[in-house]
Parts: structure tokens; C-alpha cells; sequence
């Protein structure tokens, strides 16, 4: 649940993404305004950012979780890409999330990638926020890198 | 979590009685009379044209009826094009692929898994003169939705005409052409700002004299689907118009002779009655705007538009509830007395159009234009008490947002500080608030909605098509001779460091089979690439 109550709060820092040829950038505007009100830290890497631009930024910015805007229908080969690339920078553990129109018969193959969790274009905000402050709820009781694992996904 | 059919918590009663307003947030009062009404607008076809550009309307001639279509290889959208003519279409509208859109071949690493998908890959004037074949250029017009490309595009459209035997001066349709909204709100661009304003009235300086029948620029309106109101949209679309007028009076060019060919595109969404006084508001401030910078023919003072039904007013729950909202808004377009019409598919928010459901949108407008009396008599809901007011109240709001560009330098300043990305962000998200809350009623979305999730047949893209494209391309460069590409491109490249006008060379490049790829990238050579403002 969120830690609202708690006296020292943990400020999860979020990456959002928006790789890939299409220029939609709504619903990753919308998402990025949603996490900051909840008081997130947001970071938006903006239109056309490359898979190598993107897990840069996720490590050096040390994020929490990096939420990925795709409407294009090449979720796939974005996933595989930035998965190696993560894997690369030895970061396999930073969580991804994706947004966008992803049909249901993909996910279990994001699954498969990594990504915790896919949200579509009709997800309500609270569900995305609460979703984010549950991955990085052990954040703020435990020390950097025992994040959740994919067992604990609801 | 909502759950069943009830009315989510906070919304409205099915018939509200509390004081309602606009989408824009413009106060509807429960009853209008005739002291609403400032004044009665003059009859159609006079300035300021609140009623219409045309004396008759459309009993003279019925809106173009003009379906988006193009996907996969330049064969396919040619099957496709030839269909939709023979179902009755008057007009062709060339989607293109969002490589092609951003100035990148099809076997560009960048463009791997991206070619053919939202629209057809036009890598040169080869592929062309495949989208066109059998079908008279000097006989259809076609509306081709590209920007920051036009200037290559729409050389390879007139060169395709000319293989046919068709003459420049024959061939008719529009280029979209506008930069500005890319920056604003739709995202294809490739150089900054500047060079892309020169490149854009360019193309509109060349076409004047040498493409009469062509509509060289239509100043889109995508900061509505992006979350702009209603009227923030008019506002922000005129305010570009004006941006663009100011660059060709720059240019020494005549504005009888400019305003003539300037067109537009508008967003219309299901808020009927909004939609409507929107249109009517819209061309009397540009009426006003042309004639203030000192046009007196008044096919130069006339906002001539083109519009699309459906976009983010579509919805994926319930998605045959689409084709209501279609019919709502293709309706309210009509009454709002505008030019072409292009009505999304109800299967839109899952994936690319299937034949059947492209072919049910044109038949929303086949019907109304047939089976209602839209199209019999001009203006039809003109001197309605609700309408000439809501049309004032709309002028009056969109003006507010004109002067507030203005006052801060204007649409270009506004588009290079971020001031209005972030305005428009900041709709979006109120917007999407309103709908989780309940505020802004969805029919099957937040209120009357239904369980689960409806299956929908999706049309297949092939999944060859990117390899077939990139071996196209292939064998075109090594079949064509590269000794007069590349002097074309060198030539380009001189050019653009200049001030000339960059259409000759530009068309030069593309009759030596020069590809959009090598030419966009020459070009981005001498300009740079734009950076957007990276606030939100």
C-alpha cells in the first residue's frame, strides 16, 4: 500500500520513455504529470529516444523504474533491445513498465522480457501510481537492490 | 474499482439541470432566445463567412468524402486506392509510414520495424509511380498527411504525374506541410524550427506559381487530440495560420494570391453543438485576420477545411459505440459547412482499419450527404438562438487565446519555449482526471460500461513487407545512375547553405531516383536536427 503515513518517505524516481518513431506523446505526458503529483520524481527522456539513450539515462540517474510509452505496435523488439541493454549495464534488476496499446496476447511474451507490468490506454492513474509505489515500497525499508521480484508480481 | 452499469460516483444525471458548460468551459445556458443573438450573421458566402464560404453550400457540390489509406508496400496501397474509388470515394488520402515521415530509407537501422506500418513506405519516385498506377492523376485529387518531407514528397507526386503524361499545372490536392504542429503537438520533425519554416514556405512559394490546383500547406489542428479545448485548438491553429502569413508577406508574396491557397484541418469530436459554433467562430476570425493583412478577394479571406472524425474521442471499450460518436461528429461537421471529411474507423483504437470497417465510416457520410437534409439547404441550424450565441461565446474565447500567444511573440516563440507543449500536457492530464473521476462522462468507459473485453477482428499486415521494401530499395540504387543522384544531392547540399528557394533542386534530386532518405539527410547536413524542450 502507499506510504503516505510514513514520516520519511521514499521519493521513487521514475524514468519515462517514449522510444521509437511515433510522436504521441499524450499518454506519456499524462502518466509523467501523474507520478509527480504523487510525488514521484519524474524524468522524461522525450520524443524519439534510442534503447542505448534510454538505459543510460535509467543508470545514470540511478531510477527506480523505468515506464516505457509505446503505440507504434514495436513493443517486442523494443523490449528484447532494452532488456540486453540493461543486462549490459549489468542493471537486470530496474524494473520496466510499459504503456500503450499492447494487445493481450503479447504480454505474457513482455513477461517473458522483464516488464512487470503493461497498462493501456485506459488504465486508471491511481492504478499506475499505486502499481509504482508497490515495486519500490521495499525501497524504504531495505537497502538499494533488494527490490521486489518478478515472484512477488500480483 | 467501478464496477456494473451504474453511473460512476460525481457524474452527472442522465438530464442534468445544473448550469452546464462547453468542453472549453464556455457557460450553456437551459434556455436561448432571441436576446442571445448579437446580431444576425450575414447570408452565406459574405464575409465574414460565419455561415459559409459558398453562396449555395454544399447543393453545388457535397463535401469531398476523403478516407485515410495507405499500409504496407506501394502495391497494396495501390489496391486499396483503386477499391476506394470504385466504392464511390471522390478523393485519395495517402497515409505514409513514420520512416517516410522522418526522412529515413526503409532499410535505415532507426526505421527496422517501423516500415509500412501506419502507412505506405515511399522511398523514391519509384514507389511512387507504383501507389499511382492505372489511376489519372489529372482526375482524382489527393491529400498527402506529410510534413517535414513534403517538399520530397510532393516532387515525387509531380514527377509520377509527369511519367504519366500528366502536366503540373493539372494535378490537385494538398500537402500537409505544417511544421509548426509538429512541433506543438505531433512529433515528426527532423530540423529546427527556422530552417523547417524556410523549408515549408518554400514549398508553398514554389507551388503558388507552378501547381496551381495544389494546396500547398494544411495548417492542422493535432493539439486538440493531444488535449487541447475546442477552442484552444482554433486558437492555436489560426494562430499558426498567421504565423505562416506573416512568413510569406516576408516573402514579398501577395496575400489575394496566397490566401487563396491556404487550407486547413480541424479535429471534431461528438460535442456536437460546440463543434459547430467552432467552425462559424473560425472563419470569421480569419476572414478578419486575411482582410486586416490586406487580402480583398474573398476566396483569399476564406477558411477552407478539411476535418477528421474520430481520434482520441474514439474509445476502446465498447468499440461499436465508435460508430455512434462517427455519425455524431460526421453530422456536426456538415453543419458546420466544412470541405472534406475523412471518418475514422470504429476499430481504430485496436489496430490499422480492416476493408469492411474503412468502407462502414464512408458510408456515415454516404448517408448523410443522401438519406438526410444536410446537404439540402446551407447552414442549416444557422439562426438558431443556441447556435449564433454559442458561435459568439466561441469567437470570443478563442480570440482570448490568440491574444495570449501573441502577446508572448507569438506561435513560433510559444513552440520554441515549451509554453505550449506544456499547456497542452497540462489539458491532457485534466482531462484524463476527469474521466477517472467521473466528472466527464465516457459512454462504456466511466458510466454504462460493460464487462470484459469485446473481440475484434484485426486486419493482418503482412509481415514481409519490410523485407520486400528494403529489397525494392536495393535493387533501385543499384539499378539507377549514381553519378546524377549524387550530383543532385551535391547540388542540394550547395543550395541549402544559401537562401534560394529549395523546391528545383529538391525535385532535381528526386527525378535522378535520389531516395527520401539521402535527401532528407543532405539536408540535415546543412540544418541540424531540432531538440525539443524537455519539460513536461
Amino acid at each position: 500500500m502507499p506510504l503516505r503515513s510514513t514520516p520519511h518517505r521514499y521519493v521513487p524516481r521514475v524514468l519515462i520513455a517514449k522510444p521509437g518513431l511515433d510522436g504521441h506523446e499524450r499518454g506519456a505526458r499524462v502518466i509523467a504529470s501523474a507520478l509527480r503529483d504523487a510525488g514521484m520524481e519524474v524524468i522524461y527522456t522525450g520524443l524519439r529516444s534510442t534503447i542505448p539513450t534510454i538505459a543510460a539515462a535509467a543508470v545514470q540517474e540511478g531510477v527506480d523504474v523505468v515506464g516505457l510509452s509505446i503505440l507504434s505496435g514495436a513493443h517486442l523488439s523494443i523490449c528484447e533491445k532494452l532488456r540486453d541493454q540493461l543486462d549490459e549495464m549489468d542493471a537486470h534488476d530496474l524494473p520496466v513498465v510499459v504503456g500503450g496499446v499492447i494487445p493481450m496476447a503479447d504480454w505474457p511474451l513482455l513477461a517473458s522480457l522483464g516488464v512487470r507490468r503493461v497498462f493501456g490506454p485506459e488504465s486508471p492513474l491511481e492504478e499506475v501510481v499505486e502499481f509504482i509505489e508497490w515495486l519500490v515500497e521495499p525501497k524504504a525499508f531495505t537497502a538499494p537492490g533488494d527490490g521486489p521480484t518478478a515472484e512477488h508480481h500480483p | 474499482m467501478r464496477r456494473g452499469s451504474g453511473r460512476p460516483e460525481g457524474a452527472p444525471d442522465e438530464a442534468p439541470r445544473a448550469a452546464a458548460t462547453t468542453r472549453s468551459g464556455t457557460p450553456i445556458k437551459a434556455v436561448y432566445g432571441p436576446e442571445d443573438v448579437r446580431q444576425p450573421p450575414p447570408p452565406p458566402g459574405t464575409f465574414p463567412f460565419t455561415r459559409g464560404i459558398y453562396p449555395d453550400g454544399y447543393l453545388g457540390k457535397v463535401w469531398t468524402m476523403r478516407q485515410y489509406a495507405g499500409f504496407g508496400t506501394p502495391a497494396q496501397t495501390n489496391e486499396r486506392f483503386r477499391y476506394l474509388l470504385g466504392a464511390g470515394q471522390t478523393g485519395l488520402s495517402l497515409a505514409l509510414d513514420l520512416p517516410t515521415q522522418l526522412g529515413l530509407d526503409s532499410d535505415s537501422p532507426e526505421a527496422a520495424g517501423e516500415v509500412g506500418k501506419v502507412g505506405v513506405a515511399v522511398d523514391s519516385l519509384a514507389d511512387m509511380e507504383t501507389i499511382f498506377e492505372t489511376i489519372p492523376l489529372d482526375r482524382v485529387s489527393t491529400s498527402m498527411t506529410i510534413n517535414a518531407t513534403a517538399p520530397i514528397l510532393l516532387a515525387m507526386y509531380e514527377a509520377a504525374a509527369r511519367k504519366q503524361g500528366v502536366a503540373s499545372e493539372r494535378i490537385a490536392g494538398t500537402v500537409q506541410n505544417d511544421l509548426l504542429k509538429e512541433f506543438g503537438s505531433r512529433g515528426a520533425w527532423i530540423y529546427p524550427i527556422d530552417p523547417s519554416m524556410r523549408l515549408g514556405v518554400d514549398l508553398i512559394e514554389d507551388t503558388l506559381e507552378r501547381l496551381p490546383r495544389f494546396h500547398p500547406i494544411s495548417i492542422a489542428s493535432h493539439y486538440r487530440d493531444a488535449g487541447a479545448t475546442p477552442a484552444e485548438e482554433m486558437a492555436y491553429t489560426l494562430s499558426a495560420g498567421i504565423a505562416y502569413t506573416k512568413a510569406l508577406l516576408a516573402r514579398g508574396l501577395d496575400p489575394d494570391r496566397f490566401g487563396r491557397s491556404l487550407s486547413f484541418f480541424f479535429y471534431t469530436y461528438a460535442n456536437f453543438f460546440e463543434e459547430v459554433a467552432k467552425y462559424r467562430a473560425g472563419r470569421r476570425i480569419w476572414a478578419a485576420h486575411m482582410q486586416a493583412i490586406g487580402a480583398t478577394d474573398p476566396r483569399a479571406q476564406q477558411l477552407r477545411a478539411a476535418c477528421v472524425c474520430g481520434g482520441h474521442s474514439l474509445t476502446r471499450a465498447e468499440p461499436l459505440n465508435n460508430l455512434a460518436r462517427l455519425t455524431i461528429e460526421a453530422f456536426a461537421v456538415a453543419c458546420g459547412g466544412l470541405q472534406s471529411v475523412f471518418t475514422a474507423a470504429w476499430d481504430e483504437a485496436f489496430a490499422i482499419p480492416t476493408e469492411a470497417s474503412s468502407r462502414t465510416s464512408l458510408r456515415i457520410q454516404q448517408i448523410l450527404a443522401l438519406e438526410t437534409e444536410v446537404a439540402k439547404t446551407v447552414d442549416p441550424l444557422g439562426g438558431s438562438y443556441f447556435v449564433e450565441a454559442l458561435t459568439d461565446d466561441m469567437e470570443a474565447a478563442i480570440r482570448k487565446v490568440m491574444e495570449t500567444i501573441e502577446a508572448r511573440g507569438g506561435m513560433v516563440e510559444v513552440l520554441r519555449s515549451g509554453w505550449l507543449q506544456t499547456q497542452i500536457g497540462r489539458r491532457a492530464y485534466e482531462w484524463q482526471r476527469g474521466v477517472e473521476s467521473g466528472a466527464i462522462p465516457v459512454v462504456g468507459v466511466n458510466v454504462h460500461r460493460s464487462e470484459g473485453e469485446e473481440a475484434v477482428e484485426q486486419q493482418e499486415l503482412s509481415k514481409d513487407a519490410e523485407e520486400k521494401k528494403v529489397a525494392e530499395l536495393r535493387r533501385l540504387r543499384a539499378g539507377r545512375d549514381g553519378a546524377a543522384a549524387e550530383g543532385a544531392l551535391r547540388r542540394l547540399r550547395d543550395e541549402a547553405r544559401g537562401e534560394q528557394n529549395l523546391m528545383p533542386p529538391i525535385r532535381e534530386a528526386v527525378f535522378a531516383y535520389a531516395t527520401t532518405g539521402e535527401i532528407a539527410k543532405t539536408l540535415e547536413e546543412a540544418f541540424g536536427s531540432y531538440r525539443p524542450p524537455s519539460r513536461f
